[in-house]
């Protein structure tokens, strides 16, 4: 099968190139990091990240024949040849698909991810009714993958000032959940021209999401919340 | 002393799964200065993989008992677990629990608000009457969420992380005091000793040792090879737990929770054969007593699929409404990896190896323990190791499905309790040895130096091969010490393992490279400890020694890597507050 990918070795490279592989894979290989592993096999200096193989871990995102998503949950028999890819865009390249997340990080912690709630704990669980668990359903999920925030054009153009829909999803992750308390200073920190509003609702994310969540609904909520809380 | 520069900290841990993080959160919170050292981004750690549930006693279903819970964790262990640890776990499993709920878990819920759990495998009710709800559960999603929820809290608690970066060995002073490690940053190449008060080891499992294994490319064993390296033994290698329902030919790991929820398994017959082998909790048997059966089916020609080297997990008859709702993934998984859609065929699935029972030797406050000058359990100053790089022993010859995220809970918790009860901060660091890091940088150089070798993928390949075949469900004298031989010869290639690749920034094949030295060791050490173990005893089948036998094998094996060497001490039958359950035949 053929491929083309993207290498860059800050030793080594003034530039980054696209470099060609040919390979004969094994029946078993299935998956498009079955087929990475292959060409490792052969050609140790390509770099990339995996660990679970199975889509859950979030560690082998990358550009795809120009769509984001995970190697190991890609199919390689949906692939166009040569399968062309690329790092994930809009992040620093560290080498070849292995890029610096920093920043999307950084946007994640800035939402303050974890619960807030500060009464003191019942001796056993705190309650919370199926129909509240369901409001979290479509959000905790999220591997933090970044394919949507990477495939954000409202991210690439400002990844310091926009959290991006990875991050937004998680937001709306605490603000949905009944036990949390702090909703309110969630929605103060969100109202800003850029952390919240320069999403214009293009719905990149929700397309390439590998677990089939949509940031861009969680969005909207938060939007409607501010709306409601204003009149 | 070597050049190497020294950060200094209260704590290291290293790994930032369920444990690890775990026990940091203790630390951090208790205002010591604590550094997680993981080879990924803390929520990537194998930890997300868990599916299932987590065990624990909360009688939100049905009556329920910590002591049956212990009992059942006993008795799925073979007796080869300690009861003291398995009594502290069992008892302390609903109060972490609750603790996860309140940090924020994501908990599926019963009508009345209260967390929903699910049966498992081997759990029951009063003494194995009748199987029980006790796997806590957030969908078939419960490690990710329980992964994630524990990052959240850290990054609540200003945990600081250093996020790809590999220890590569521990520092230890002439007393045998254990000073941290010598750590690896993978982006910059950056060699660096990490020196603490207390070094806590959460470097997770090791499946990676072969071929079909359920465990993500970085459950190399790392944490193993370093205490092996620095003298350490290594407890109950051969006790490697066969999920039964890896998805067949990916190694993709299906949940017990679906036969929790009321899936079956069927041979090549459509017969539903886990009636003939557990009469009572059939296909809720513990996972040895799956494994073997599914085995033994196969290999008496009753397997299905063309070759007929599979069994099929059938699920349809739960309805598209609890598939959805309990176990979505398992569904999005057999669609990927397996091309069924479980609403309407079974999927088909073996045995894969899962679980490492045995490690690094630990009391239940999570210090390493060692024989010295008499004493089996001598603690190593300045040591702790939790979760699956280590051992309590709460799952001896077998865990039952759920015990491990309790586990990780319980003894991360407890060993993070333990250190801060330790007052760190008021004791000043040691004076590092002249010879800190050497063993590490010889590491380090002789990968570099080498030429004429073979790469460590095809070094790699062949030991995870030989495993397969040398360890397997089934295992016997031939198998077994072939298997040793076959294994020293390939630790002899990987002496002689060749890195192409020299660069500095994130050269991704020196790590693979590092990691083949924590494979060796760990595959030594199981194949070593099972030629040697002439019984079966839960995850341990001998065709040739078909029973177990309490009389000469009722106790712990210990391997060191000086000399190959093996020792053995006593197994702790005596629980800490209730009267003890003693061996008796295991049936289901």
């Amino acid at each position: 099968m053929k491929f083309r990918i993207y290498r860059y070795d800050p030793e080594a490279d003034a530039a980054p190139r696209l470099q060609e592989y040919d390979i004969p894979l094994d029946p078993h290989d299935r998956m498009l990091l079955d087929a990475l592993v292959r060409i490792k096999s052969i050609d140790e200096t390509l770099a990339f990240r995996r660990s679970c193989r199975e889509g859950v871990c979030g560690s082998d995102a990358m550009n795809i024949n120009g769509r984001n998503g995970l190697a190991c949950t890609t199919n390689l028999r949906e692939l166009k040849e040569p399968v062309e890819l690329r790092p994930l865009p809009g992040l620093p390249v560290i080498r070849d698909l292995i890029v610096d997340m920093s920043q999307f990080f950084k946007q994640y912690h800035s939402i303050r991810p974890y619960l807030v709630n500060d009464t003191p704990p019942p001796e056993k669980e705190r309650l919370q009714s199926p129909e509240d668990r369901e409001e979290l359903d479509g959000l905790y999920e999220c591997i933090l993958c970044a394919c949507c925030s990477t495939a954000c054009p409202s991210f690439w153009w400002n990844p310091d000032k926009f959290v991006g829909p990875a991050g937004l999803l998680q937001a709306y992750r605490f603000v949905a959940d009944s036990r949390d308390l702090g909703v309110n200073a969630r929605l103060d920190d969100l109202e800003d021209p850029y952390r919240l509003f320069r999403c214009h609702s293009i719905m990149n994310c929700a397309d390439v999401c590998p677990k089939g969540l949509n940031p861009n609904k969680a969005i909207a909520r938060i939007k409607d919340l501010l709306v409601k809380r204003a009149v | 002393m070597s050049a190497l520069p020294v950060r200094r900290f209260d704590v290291i841990v290293v790994g930032a799964g369920g444990s690890g993080m775990r026990a940091s959160l203790q630390l951090a919170e208790a205002g010591l200065s604590v550094a997680v050292l993981s080879k990924v981004f803390p929520t990537r750690s194998h930890t997300v993989a868990a599916q299932g549930g987590i065990g624990a006693s909360l009688g939100n279903m049905s009556e329920d008992s910590w002591l049956w819970h212990m009992f059942d964790t006993i008795k799925g262990s073979d007796w080869l677990g300690d009861q003291d640890a398995i009594e502290f776990m069992c008892r302390m499993a609903p109060k972490v629990v609750y603790e996860l709920e309140h940090f924020g878990m994501p908990f599926d819920r019963n009508p009345d608000g209260t967390i929903y759990q699910r049966p498992f495998g081997g759990h029951s009710a009063n003494f194995g009457e009748k199987p029980v709800q006790r796997a806590c559960a957030a969908a078939d999603r419960t490690g990710h969420a329980m992964l994630h929820t524990l990052y959240q809290r850290n990054v609540r608690a200003r945990t600081q992380f250093f996020v790809e970066w590999m220890a590569l060995d521990l520092v230890r002073a002439a007393d045998g005091e254990v000073l941290g490690v010598v750590a690896y940053e993978m982006e910059t190449g950056e060699v660096m000793i990490l020196q603490a008060k207390a070094t806590v080891f959460a470097t997770g499992g090791a499946g990676r040792i072969f071929a079909a294994s359920t465990n993500a490319f970085i459950n190399t064993g790392d944490g193993l090879g370093m205490a092996a390296r620095a003298g350490i033994p290594l407890e109950d290698m051969e006790f490697w737990q066969f999920h039964p329902t890896g998805v067949a030919g990916a190694g993709v790991l299906i949940t017990e929770g679906v036969r929790g929820e009321g899936g079956i398994l069927l041979n090549g017959n459509g017969e539903r054969f886990m009636e003939r082998y557990a009469p009572n909790l059939k296909d809720l048997a513990s996972r040895d007593v799956v494994s073997r059966s599914m085995d033994q089916e196969i290999k008496e020609g009753r397997g299905c699929g063309p070759n007929k080297d599979h069994v099929l997990l059938k699920l349809d008859h739960l309805g598209p409404e609890v598939i959805n709702k309990r176990l979505p993934s398992i569904r999005e998984i057999a669609i990927k990896f397996a091309n069924v859609d479980p609403i309407r065929e079974p999927i088909p699935v073996v045995p894969t190896i899962h679980y490492m029972m045995g490690g690094i030797p630990t009391n239940i406050h999570g210090e390493v323990v060692a024989p010295r000058d008499g004493n089996p359990s001598a603690v190593v100053p300045g040591f702790y190791a939790v979760g699956e790089c280590s051992c309590v022993s709460v799952h001896g010859a077998n865990r039952l499905g759920t015990n491990s995220l309790v586990d990780l809970l319980v003894f991360g918790r407890s060993a993070g309790e333990h250190i801060v009860a330790q007052r760190l901060d008021r004791r000043p660091h040691r004076e590092l040895p002249r010879d800190a890091g050497e063993t590490a940088l010889a590491r380090l150089a002789r990968i570099d130096a080498n030429a004429g070798g073979e790469s460590t993928a095809a070094i790699a390949r062949d030991l995870r091969d030989t495993m397969q075949a040398h360890c397997g469900v089934f295992r016997n004298h031939e198998l077994l010490t072939a298997g040793v031989a076959k294994v020293l010869e390939i630790e002899q290639r990987a002496q002689a393992v060749v890195l192409k690749d020299k660069s500095r920034t994130f050269n991704t094949a020196r790590v693979e490279a590092l990691e083949l030295d924590n494979l060796v060791e760990t595959a030594k050490a199981t194949v070593v400890s099972a030629a040697a173990r002439r019984e079966s005893r839960g995850a341990q089948a001998r065709s040739d020694f078909p029973a177990r036998n309490d009389a000469e094998w009722l106790k712990h094996t210990l391997w060191y890597r000086e000399g190959n060497r093996l020792d053995y001490k006593p197994v702790n039958l005596k629980p800490l507050s209730v009267e003890a359950f003693p061996p008796k035949a295991r049936t289901y």
